[in-house]
């Protein structure tokens, strides 16, 4: 606030050239920023919207955009299910280790351990997942056919590759653990050492002063992160594109080879049999996954900074 | 003092203030006694050893607590049971990334020779070496682009954010906005950047550039968030000091406020160039594919290490010998060692940056 009261009352006839420059730059990069963020909605739509309406040739088996995108749709959310299932319980605990568990020595590598997940490429992850992760898995899947078939998770038949939605489901869980991770651990980090200390005073275990004053104050960060890693799992690509084995339909069935492949790994295993008709509908679908993923990624951030807001009061 | 409150604790078993509580070896000893008995179901039926980590792990989880209720009652019980369970978490996320790492060095290892770096894919005849060079020219020179383009506007944003627009309503759009951008998916920038180069150049288009134009989408929200913050932690003082002595504001930032910051900003340059020279996705669409050699960004098909491991895995070839190794397959582990290496180096070499350059915020 001082600068600008000194800056103002000093006499000056007229602004500085260098100075009515340099501003312009700054404001028009940040204005270049939001036209960018138009421009992936304006061309995506330019591109996408003659692929809504294709003739029916185009949309396989189903006759419509709308049952084109549907299973897609299905799978993509399918994965990004399984993805959070397993890895909000894992990412909280990891940040609460480091956050509240561990002694600071070994809070640090943990967490730079858990960064180092976050930098591996996608690809690689996909890599690892068909040749290790699928593989080893294959037999669980048989033994969860024959042992527990009579859910419908695991009705079957087993897939003979380990190549099916849960294992694309697992790889994706690695893949947003980090982040997950991170926020989670930053927002139990600003939990105020007087509402724990007070807590442990008072008698509480640990585990109770954790659930009296860390996951109280931390609630909506932690509803943040989750959604943030749904992002990520909405959109990921390429894990999901090479250990998934997609079929048909809709189904729950998480141990075959008959689930839908999510939008992101259709667009990537399809555009090259690009007709420019067939490349307009993959398009669409594209269009229809930046919309989910902004709208869930615009949530979180509403959720943070509306938080935000209320503890700076 | 005491003689008049001796009175007061007459019946001093009455109210206790402690209570049992299990001795403070407890858990490494229930953690020997659980891998031991672990161990003996696992020989009696020849188990691997991952069977048996999961069974010691689900032997402790539930005799601590179990040992824990009998003596310090249900809270301590659930205690112990949730530290259990919260360390266990660590330890299951850390079994995929050894696991990948470890993949990833046994079976790219034997892929790496002198040859690999320094020959492409492009052939003259059958006998010739094939290598990854033109892939690596590939990511290099699309990565140095995609820079080119996100690190100015990346800056001079955070710049706007912080020098300039602090407070006023674009300035709070911009910065929530540069938040969802951070969510958006890789394969979306693809796509824009596809639209965007087949509308302006016509529909078969494959360049680098366009690969460059994706990555760029993906990076300016990285490089404007770490300037931000930089630029947050520079303290208003040295900005005072400079405007007391004279300084225009734009000098002030460029010769106080960024050298002040560099160390920082060059850090979250470097992370944000690590993650995107893994990106895959977006460089499938736009830049294409191609087995030569190509440095130029502008004009025709390049093909960047990422977009190689992910198509010589889905066509790898057939193996020279029945049941070995086809060479795509080969090929595809070898390039994605030498992928996981430029990013952990980079990843090092941001961390090292950060150290040496560590803010100087007055004291």
């Amino acid at each position: 606030m001082a600068t600008t009261v000194v800056a103002e009352s000093t006499p000056r006839a007229k602004p500085r050239v260098g100075d009515l420059v340099f501003s312009r730059l700054a404001l028009s990069a940040g204005i270049a920023i939001l036209v960018a963020l138009a421009g992936v909605f304006v061309f995506l739509t330019i591109e996408g919207v003659p692929g809504l309406t294709q003739p029916s040739s185009f949309y396989g088996s189903a006759s419509t955009f709308a049952g084109y995108v549907a299973p897609l749709l299905f799978g993509t959310v399918l994965a990004a299910v399984i993805a959070l299932v397993v890895a909000v319980p894992l990412a909280w605990g990891i940040a609460l280790v480091v956050s509240h568990y561990a002694p600071k020595s070994v809070a640090t590598p943990i967490a730079y351990v858990i960064d180092l997940l976050a930098a591996v490429p996608s690809v690689v992850f996909g890599l690892w997942g068909i040749s290790v992760l699928a593989r080893h898995l294959q037999p669980a899947y048989v033994w969860l056919d024959a042992n527990m078939g009579w859910l419908p998770f695991f009705a079957g038949p087993a897939s003979g590759t380990g190549r099916t939605i849960l294992t694309a489901g697992l790889v994706l869980a690695i893949m947003i653990l980090p982040i997950i991770t991170a926020i989670s651990r930053e927002v139990f980090a600003q939990t105020p050492t007087l509402h724990e200390e007070a807590a442990l005073a008072l008698g509480a275990t640990r585990w109770e002063m954790i659930r009296m004053a860390v996951f109280p104050y931390a609630k909506s960060g932690m509803v943040s992160a989750v959604m943030l890693g749904l992002g990520r799992a909405l959109g990921e690509t390429m894990a999901v594109a090479m250990v998934l084995s997609a079929g048909g339909g809709i189904s729950f069935n998480l141990i075959s080879s008959s689930n839908p492949a999510s939008i992101a790994s259709n667009i990537a295993s399809n555009y090259k049999e690009g007709t420019p008709g067939k490349i307009q509908v993959l398009i669409a679908t594209g269009l229809v996954l930046f919309l989910v993923t902004f709208l869930v990624n615009f949530a979180a951030r509403w959720i943070v900074t509306r938080s935000e807001r209320r503890l700076a009061r | 003092m005491s003689t008049t409150t001796a009175p007061l604790r007459a019946a001093p078993e009455a109210v206790s203030f402690t209570h049992a509580k299990l001795p403070r070896i407890a858990p490494v000893l229930v953690a020997v006694v659980a891998i031991a008995a672990a161990a003996l179901p696992v020989l009696l039926v020849g188990w691997g050893l991952l069977a048996w980590a999961i069974l010691s792990g689900v032997v402790f989880l539930v005799a601590l607590p179990g040992w824990a209720r009998v003596v310090e009652g249900r809270r301590g019980a659930t205690d112990r049971l949730m530290t259990g369970l919260v360390w266990s978490a660590c330890v299951v996320a850390i079994v995929p990334l050894v696991s990948l790492l470890w993949t990833v060095v046994e079976r790219g290892a034997p892929a790496i020779s002198s040859t690999f770096l320094t020959f492409s894919m492009y052939r003259t005849d059958l006998d010739q070496e094939v290598g990854i060079y033109h892939a690596l020219i590939g990511t290099l020179l699309i990565t140095l682009f995609a820079a080119l383009i996100s690190v100015p506007v990346g800056i001079m944003a955070a710049i706007y954010l912080i020098e300039y627009g602090k407070g006023t309503r674009l300035a709070g759009w911009i910065t929530f906005l540069v938040d969802v951008m951070t969510g958006i998916p890789s394969i979306v920038a693809g796509l824009f950047a596809f639209s965007l180069f087949i509308l302006i150049f016509g529909p078969s288009t494959r360049v680098g550039i366009g690969g460059s134009v994706a990555l760029s989408l993906l990076m300016i929200p990285v490089v404007v968030r770490a300037t931000e913050e930089m630029l947050r932690l520079v303290p208003a003082d040295l900005r005072e000091a400079s405007y007391a002595l004279g300084v225009p504001k734009w000098r002030t930032i460029v010769k106080v406020v960024l050298p002040t910051a560099l160390g920082g900003i060059v850090t979250g340059v470097t992370l944000a160039i690590a993650r995107v020279v893994g990106e895959t996705a977006p460089l499938l669409l736009v830049a294409g594919l191609t087995t030569r050699t190509n440095f130029n960004v502008f004009d025709g098909r390049m093909t960047t290490l990422p977009v190689l491991i992910y198509t010589q895995n889905a066509n790898p070839g057939i193996a020279e010998t029945p049941g070995g190794t086809p060479p795509g397959i080969e090929i595809a582990w070898g390039g994605a060692l030498v992928l996981i290496v430029i990013v952990m180096v980079l990843n090092l070499v941001a961390r090292i940056i950060g150290k040496i350059f560590a803010p100087k915020t007055g004291r």
